[in-house]
């Protein structure tokens, strides 16, 4: 399965791609997925994380089969 | 308690009239109705703004919207609720956002309505791109108030 990888707003435009796909490691963090995808771009401050459309912090583990999602602050309303 | 996301315009008051003679269990009930319309501007950061595009996280937008309606009905005694948001694309003086809310009295609406929206800002996946005169860009935060 591995895990999905969402990418929104202007973040999605600075990086180039929408989503991307990783295989799952043991232990693997929300801070490991960034780094094993975008291993010379650190994460922009600011930016929130989300595992299954729930908001997560760096350190939350992840598992096979999870959606995890990078975006900006929200602007909506 | 009702929450949609639209990708075309729509009335925020005849929304809010439809819904309301539509919702039986309101009839005779309801004494006050506190209502929060969110417009788009011509203007943003001293500039003029021709249009907007709103993207949004489909599910974990609705999921968030849906639970800041749950916690308001925690917190205050509402009888209903209703929160439709635009996504896509938008033009000024579109409709953004309607929050209405049905209590007995007038201070849980008034409060949760506010309470809705203001959770709605902070935490509901959403994010506006502006066409301005100097091109398109991210809106990097929301005001404060």
């Amino acid at each position: 399965m591995g895990i999905q990888v969402k990418y929104f707003a202007s973040l999605r435009d600075r990086l180039g791609r929408a989503e991307d796909r990783l295989a799952a490691t043991e232990g693997m963090t929300v801070a490991v997925v960034w780094a094993a995808l975008w291993p010379k771009t650190p994460l922009p401050p600011n930016t929130l994380t989300a595992v299954n459309m729930e908001y997560a912090s760096l350190e939350q583990i992840v598992r096979d089969g999870d959606e995890v999602a990078f975006f900006p602050p929200v602007t909506g309303g | 308690m009702t929450i949609e996301l639209r990708c075309a315009s729509f009335e925020p008051l005849v929304e809010l009239g439809r819904y309301q003679v539509s919702q039986g269990e309101l009839q005779g009930r309801y004494g006050a109705t506190a209502i929060f319309v969110g417009t788009m501007r011509d203007f943003n950061d001293g500039e003029p703004v021709r249009g907007m595009t709103l993207e949004h996280y489909p599910g974990m937008t609705e999921r968030h919207l849906q639970r800041i309606v749950e916690t308001a009905t925690q917190k205050w005694s509402l009888l209903d609720a209703l929160v439709i948001h635009r996504v896509g694309e938008l033009r000024p003086n579109d409709p953004i956002v309607l929050v209405a809310v049905w209590s007995a009295h007038r201070a849980a609406a008034f409060a949760a309505c506010r309470f809705i929206m203001e959770e709605l800002k902070s935490k509901a996946p959403f994010w506006k791109r502006e066409d301005a005169a100097t091109g398109t860009r991210w809106v990097e935060h929301n005001t404060p108030g």
